[in-house]
């Protein structure tokens, strides 16, 4: 039935690769085509600015699967070669290698990539962003205890590169212009704790700050701030967000906004062709409104559910959104995306470092926020699925498990 | 035919039903599991990455990792559910009074 087709996946990050591996496990018998222009094969993300910057594992350590679960799959990998264009109605992408690939379902998993701040020296050596194994490794080569780094915004990405420098003993520095730290994510009770957390390990944070441009000739030597403030350093990093990769949906004439556009299973404009990942805007029935995540548990079931409806499902994708970051052997977890609240409850301690803050509105639980606390995190998901109220007094007392608050 | 001693490695009172609870036996770390009344016992280091299982979430036969939501199937140790795809090995448990017994190889 499925044997004599062609189905083909741009990208080989999580998304993409969990999109081909499901294909497959699925029982799909046709031609599985992975495109991706970076020269490696599956692997997510998170460890090249966490394991990988700080040097306790190498890049290898993101691959996916190991070759051999690949060679099973027969997977059929184009790695290091661009797709550049998609022809809708021939169903035809063209590959800058000089090739064509024909097929019948495409997936679209292009993520997207690192914002770069378009000043004066932003093209001097030492000025990286980092989304890629070689931007991570370039990176880390240059961490030394006698190296200075300038991050440049206080977001996951900013915070997780400032304490991989720090922990390898670069003095720090980190700028941002909002008030606080995450500003996005935390609310200002955790910003303020994560905030204090860099302090404590002797990165100088600067909030309320706002960068002009790079100084240097040929390297970088500076950085240089609105306010004429001079910051000395050998490399910069600039985390300022991500961009996704939507040109090859726009020249298929998809619609694109904020991302690509997709539906519950991840069918975009044409009804052959897919995307998923940190690129898709996708409705969130758990939320009720569409949200475009940049996650790595969205990339992977995304990806899982819309590989599924490809081979016709139409089983929908509605998952509470979930983020992890490691910072200074802090493991911080987020769950849903809570956008107001009346009642905020705290388990634990934050001068402990182990505690999980609870939003809840009218005795539901939006979302949570936690330290040093997986187990009750995860909980978090279930009691939110539930769909039971909650008493703030009980969530804050430790010596009530939550088990059993669910159970009640 | 490997031979399997048994090591004393906790107590029945100290898991509630749906509760895990780590433990080391001969320098292995393990997780002690109490699924509806029975228990049983499976390496407490997730497949994956570095977490330990008896910190999961036990639902249904499963336990799921407490840092990326992979399952494992407690009577088995199979990996259920992305991201792990590499089983856990899952010990022998016997029950002496109050005593949890765990099986492990002795060669």
């Amino acid at each position: 039935m499925t044997s004599n087709q062609t189905f083909a996946i741009v990208g080989a990050g999580q998304a993409g690769g969990w999109t081909a591996k499901t294909l497959r496990d699925e029982g799909f018998e046709g031609r599985i085509v992975l495109i991706s222009d970076e020269p490696y094969p599956p692997h997510e993300r998170p460890p090249l600015s966490k394991e990988v910057l700080l040097g306790e594992a190498e890049y290898d350590t993101c691959f996916l699967w190991a070759n051999k679960i690949l060679e099973e799959a027969a997977i059929d990998m184009c790695l290091g070669v661009t797709a550049i264009d998609i022809d809708p109605s021939a169903q035809t992408l063209a590959l800058d290698n000089g090739e064509s690939v024909k097929w019948d379902k495409l997936m679209l998993a292009t993520g997207g990539r690192a914002r770069t701040l378009p000043v004066q020296g932003d093209d001097l050596d030492g000025v990286h962003t980092l989304r890629t194994i070689e931007d991570a490794a370039t990176i880390r080569a240059r961490l030394s205890k006698t190296s200075t780094v300038l991050v440049i915004g206080a977001g996951w990405i900013g915070l997780e590169v400032a304490a991989a420098a720090r922990t390898r003993g670069a003095e720090t520095i980190v700028i941002e212009v909002a008030e606080r730290v995450c500003a996005r994510a935390l609310t200002p009770e955790m910003s303020q704790w994560l905030g204090d957390l860099h302090k404590d390990n002797g990165v100088d944070l600067r909030l309320g700050a706002s960068f002009d441009h790079f100084i240097g000739n040929m390297r970088l030597e500076a950085g240089l701030l609105a306010d004429g403030t001079q910051i000395r350093c050998d490399i910069a990093v600039v985390g300022i967000g991500l961009s996704p990769n939507t040109e090859l949906a726009e020249k298929a004439n998809l619609e694109v906004d904020n991302g690509i556009v997709v539906d519950t299973t991840g069918q975009t404009s044409h009804p052959n062709i897919y995307a998923v990942g940190d690129v898709a805007n996708h409705p969130n029935p758990l939320l009720g409104r569409r949200i475009r995540l940049e996650s790595w548990e969205n990339a992977q079931n995304q990806a899982i559910s819309a590989a599924k409806a490809m081979l016709g499902s139409t089983e929908p994708y509605s998952e509470i959104p979930w983020f992890w970051s490691d910072q200074f052997g802090a493991n911080i977890q987020l769950m849903g995306l809570p956008e107001d609240w009346d009642e905020t409850a705290l388990r634990g301690n934050r001068s402990t470092g182990e505690f999980i803050e609870f939003y809840l509105k009218e005795g539901k639980i939006q979302g949570a926020a936690a330290v040093n606390n997986a187990r009750d995190l995860r909980f978090t998901r279930r009691m939110m699925m539930s769909g039971k109220s909650f008493q703030a007094t009980s969530l804050s007392d430790p010596t009530v498990k939550l088990q059993k608050l669910l159970k009640a | 035919m490997s031979n399997v001693t048994f090591h004393n490695a906790a107590k029945t009172s100290q898991l509630d039903e749906d509760e895990a609870l780590q433990v080391i036996v001969e320098g292995k770390e393990i997780a002690i599991i109490n699924l509806g009344g029975e228990f049983y016992a499976m390496d407490d280091i997730c497949s994956h990455a570095y977490a330990s299982m008896s910190d999961g979430y036990i639902e249904g036969e499963c336990i799921e990792c407490p840092l990326h939501g992979a399952q494992f199937n407690i009577k088995t140790g199979k990996a259920e559910t992305p991201p792990a795809t590499v089983d856990l090995v899952t010990y022998e448990v016997k029950i002496d009074g109050e005593d949890i017994l765990v099986g492990l190889s002795s060669d």
